[in-house]
């Protein structure tokens, strides 16, 4: 019988040179895909990166701590706030700095709350990719009110630059908690909409199940961390693995699934934008009167009000701004490797310091980055339209891959 | 609008306006979304904002098809090749709006991969301060490139390209299939720009931009 | 569910000093994993055991970067290091492995290191990012080429001696210089 997939496979000079992007909306702006394909089969493909390299690993090590936060931000468009307080929990690590218990809390729930935007921008637009354009829309709506949220605490919608080497840059508005309830019941219902939506959608199952599927080992050996990595049968979540902030007083799930398709990781992140809302829930009781900043002179900044009025904030705080190596955080000289889950895995941030304002090296440890290289032996083999399933299911946030 | 310029009488300038009233509320924007602010301009193009109530909510990342290049978003020196190919290839008339710090001046990061504004390679009609721009500036940048493109104005056509831009070889980005990775072994760079059929004459200006003298092969192969 | 162990890493120490000892150019105990420095020649053999030694089974990948210690305050062994990162599902600790580079004397022959890419998948493109950014080359790499940079970038731009506003790469393009209209060549 004729087929047409056998026609195309047998001829084997018929292979033709693709390139998707860096310019292409399946690849996210940035990415750039080259492949040899044979009919709708990929032979072989070859990912280039590197499109928005940006240095940040240079430009910290000529910013003070301080001032990388606002780096940070940079990082991760998707969820900025997860990290700055990554980035504030390693440098406090690495100072051996403690911070009061409001701040924990705070911290805590600002990240989960970041986490579920970021998850829901990455479902919205994994379906959105695969041509069900009106779920990016419900999510943005969503998105949305988390932006207002973030504009209400931090003063701006996307470059957060919230927390600060021992503390928080403010406190929280006055109505933060009507806002906040608010958000996750709608949340709640957005996420129950989408599953009922594409749970037993034909169309959208017969394009992610079983389509990219990582195994175990391969996710051990790349080093894949968060959704992805849960998504195939790795019980790996930072959060339960050493519970750091307030997470260990609080009651949550780690979704887990071993099929390591893309619907796994779809479903992962829907469950974990459940668990989210949970966690904030539960944090939000929590959440009691207190100071945000720890109150070391040394390390952490002095709160912006008494600057003005106080002579001796004053002092603390010129001492700690001004550049030169007598003034800022001088941590002790060594280095340090500190981590958090950020919605997409495991935020690692390797610390060498100098003893000085600056640190020596600011080695970010991006989730996407290491996640990402895994593309290539998925699309071996694959066919060319699932290539735009499987990137969509893997959220790669071009500012952390390429830094 | 060279056409539409040198015909000066009346019927013709009623024309005119009416050419530029229908540019200017069905703009098609390119969007080149690469960082954060790329984020904002989708957010400007979703339920909220709603970028359809100005025209121009047709996203389809063909530059040909596009008048409107939105460059949101830090562009490193691997990127400025691509975003100049994408200009180049865009018909005229064009215009083009520079979103957010870093595509205006560099942003935060004055560092030795990103390009300190893209106004130093391309004409840019609208600048958006911000980091990022809230999405209201955005669409008041919209507005201002709207009217400019009423009144006839492109800063594109203040400018040609020079000889480089047309040829193919000396893009960086530029590659023929010889010099796809799939060996180990990087291809040998001479040899790959020995593929591309060499190209030096001038061309019409930006008419077509750089790809409309390449011969048939060498077009498919980009 | 992955739990941190903390008595796991008097353990990992004990295993690793009792194979590795003399081996060793040092030892720290951090809150959540122990670093162990070495030399570069070392690196592999120390790294091979930790992921094949069954009691051990650091067999998830976590990070590989470098450092550029040129002109650190503290005199260090040598003046690059690979610093990689495991974890153990079977121990619940991380491990540390910094590996000292030497820097190459003339500049001629790159700093060299063995590539772990063949046990580690993920150690693939991070090498290839320590390549592009402090020109270490990693001897067994399958595919040596840059990653972050343009391929015909020159230098090693997270060197120390390699200044943060280049050396004037981002100004010069050989591509597109707009030229206003009346200084135009004619056509
Ligand atoms: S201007 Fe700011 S928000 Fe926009 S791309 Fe640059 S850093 Fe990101």
């Amino acid at each position: 019988m004729y087929s047409y997939e056998q026609e195309v496979t047998e001829q084997t000079d018929n292979v033709v040179h693709m390139n998707v992007g860096p310019s292409h909306p399946a690849m996210h702006g940035t990415l750039r895909v080259k492949m040899e394909v044979q009919g709708e089969r990929i032979l072989r493909a070859d990912q280039e990166i590197g499109f928005l390299h940006t240095g940040f690993e240079k430009l910290g090590e000529h910013r003070t701590y301080n001032q990388f936060i606002t780096l940070s931000d940079r990082l991760n468009y998707f969820s900025p706030l997860n990290n700055n307080i990554g980035f504030a929990l390693a440098v406090e690590e690495l100072i051996g700095l403690e911070t009061p218990r409001r701040c924990h809390v705070i911290r805590t729930i600002l990240s989960e709350m970041s986490r579920l935007a970021d998850h829901s921008l990455c479902v919205g637009a994994m379906a959105m990719d695969l041509g069900a354009f009106t779920s990016i829309l419900w999510t943005f709506v969503e998105r949305e009110k988390l932006y207002d949220v973030f504009e209400a605490v931090t003063g701006t919608r996307l470059t957060t630059s919230y927390a600060r080497v021992g503390g928080l840059a403010f406190d929280l508005p006055a109505d933060f908690e009507k806002r906040v309830t608010a958000i996750l019941d709608s949340m709640e219902k957005t996420v129950d909409k989408l599953r009922g939506s594409f749970y037993k959608n034909r169309i959208f199952l017969d394009r992610v199940e079983g389509v990219g599927v990582i195994s175990k080992e391969d996710a051990l050996s790349y080093g894949i961390t968060g959704p992805m990595a849960r998504a195939s049968g790795v019980e790996y979540d930072l959060r339960k693995f050493k519970p750091y902030l307030i997470y260990d007083e609080l009651d949550f799930d780690v979704p887990t699934y071993s099929e390591g398709d893309c619907l796994a990781r779809y479903k992962v992140r829907l469950d974990e934008m459940d668990q989210s809302i949970r966690l904030v829930r539960q944090a939000m009781k929590r959440l009691e009167p207190g100071p945000i900043s720890a109150q070391d002179q040394k390390h952490a900044l002095p709160d912006k009000l008494s600057t003005y009025t106080d002579m001796e904030s004053l002092i603390h705080h010129f001492k700690m701004v001004m550049p030169g190596p007598d003034h800022g955080i001088n941590p002790p000289v060594t280095d340090l490797y500190s981590a958090t889950e950020s919605p997409n895995g495991e935020l690692g941030w390797h610390l060498v310091s100098d003893g000085g304002s600056n640190p020596w090296r600011v080695r970010v440890r991006p989730p996407s980055f290491i996640n990402y290289p895994i593309f290539g032996k998925l699309m071996e083999g694959a066919m060319l339209a699932d290539v735009v399933a499987m990137l969509a299911s893997f959220n790669v946030i071009a500012g952390e891959l390429d830094r | 609008m060279g056409v539409v310029n040198s015909l000066n009488d009346v019927i013709t300038t009623k024309l005119a306006f009416a050419i530029n009233w229908g540019r200017a509320n069905s703009m098609w924007p390119m969007p080149f979304g690469t960082a954060c602010c790329g984020i904002e301009m989708m957010a400007t193009f979703m339920s909220k904002y709603d970028a359809s109530r100005f025209g121009s909510e047709v996203l389809k990342f063909s530059p040909r098809q596009s008048d409107l290049l939105i460059v949101s978003g830090r562009i490193s020196l691997k990127m400025m090749p691509v975003l100049q190919r994408i200009w180049e290839q865009m018909p005229e008339p064009k215009w083009c709006i520079s979103m957010g710090a870093c595509a205006s001046s560099g942003g935060v990061f004055d560092n030795y991969t990103i390009v300190q504004g893209v106004d130093q390679f391309i004409p840019v009609d609208a600048y958006m301060p911000g980091c990022p721009p809230r999405p209201e500036a955005f669409i008041e940048a919209l507005m201002t490139v709207q009217e400019k493109a009423r009144r006839g104005q492109a800063k594109s056509s203040e400018y040609v390209s020079n000889d480089d831009a047309r040829d193919p070889s000396l893009s960086p980005l530029y590659r023929s299939p010889d010099a796809f990775h799939f060996s180990p072994t990087p291809p040998n760079k001479a040899q790959a720009a020995s593929n591309v059929p060499s190209n030096t004459e001038k061309g019409p200006r930006f008419e077509g931009g750089p790809m409309s003298n390449l011969s048939p092969e060498a077009m498919e192969k980009v | 569910m992955l739990v941190y162990r903390k008595e796991n890493l008097s353990t990992l120490a004990a295993k690793v000093e009792g194979a590795f000892g003399d081996r060793l150019l040092g030892k720290e105990e951090k809150t959540l994993y122990v670093q162990f420095s070495v030399k570069a020649a070392d690196a592999k053999s120390l790294i091979r055991f930790l992921k094949d030694s069954p009691e051990l089974g650091f067999t998830y990948f976590i990070d590989c970067c470098g450092v550029d210690y040129l002109k650190y305050p503290r005199p260090m062994p040598e003046r690059f290091a690979v610093v990689t990162t495991l974890l153990s599902p079977a121990l619940g600790v991380k491990v540390q492995v910094r590996a000292f580079v030497p820097a190459s004397g003339n500049g001629s022959a790159p700093a060299r290191i063995d590539s772990n890419a063949d046990l580690f998948a993920g150690a693939n493109w991070t090498e290839r990012e320590i390549f592009d950014l402090y020109g270490i080359e990693f001897t067994g790499h399958p595919d040596m080429r840059r990653i972050l940079m343009p391929d015909d970038y020159e230098g090693h731009p997270l060197r120390k001696d390699y200044p943060l506003r280049g050396r004037g790469e981002r100004g010069a393009f050989p591509v597109y210089h707009a030229i206003p209209a009346d200084q135009a060549p004619k056509d």
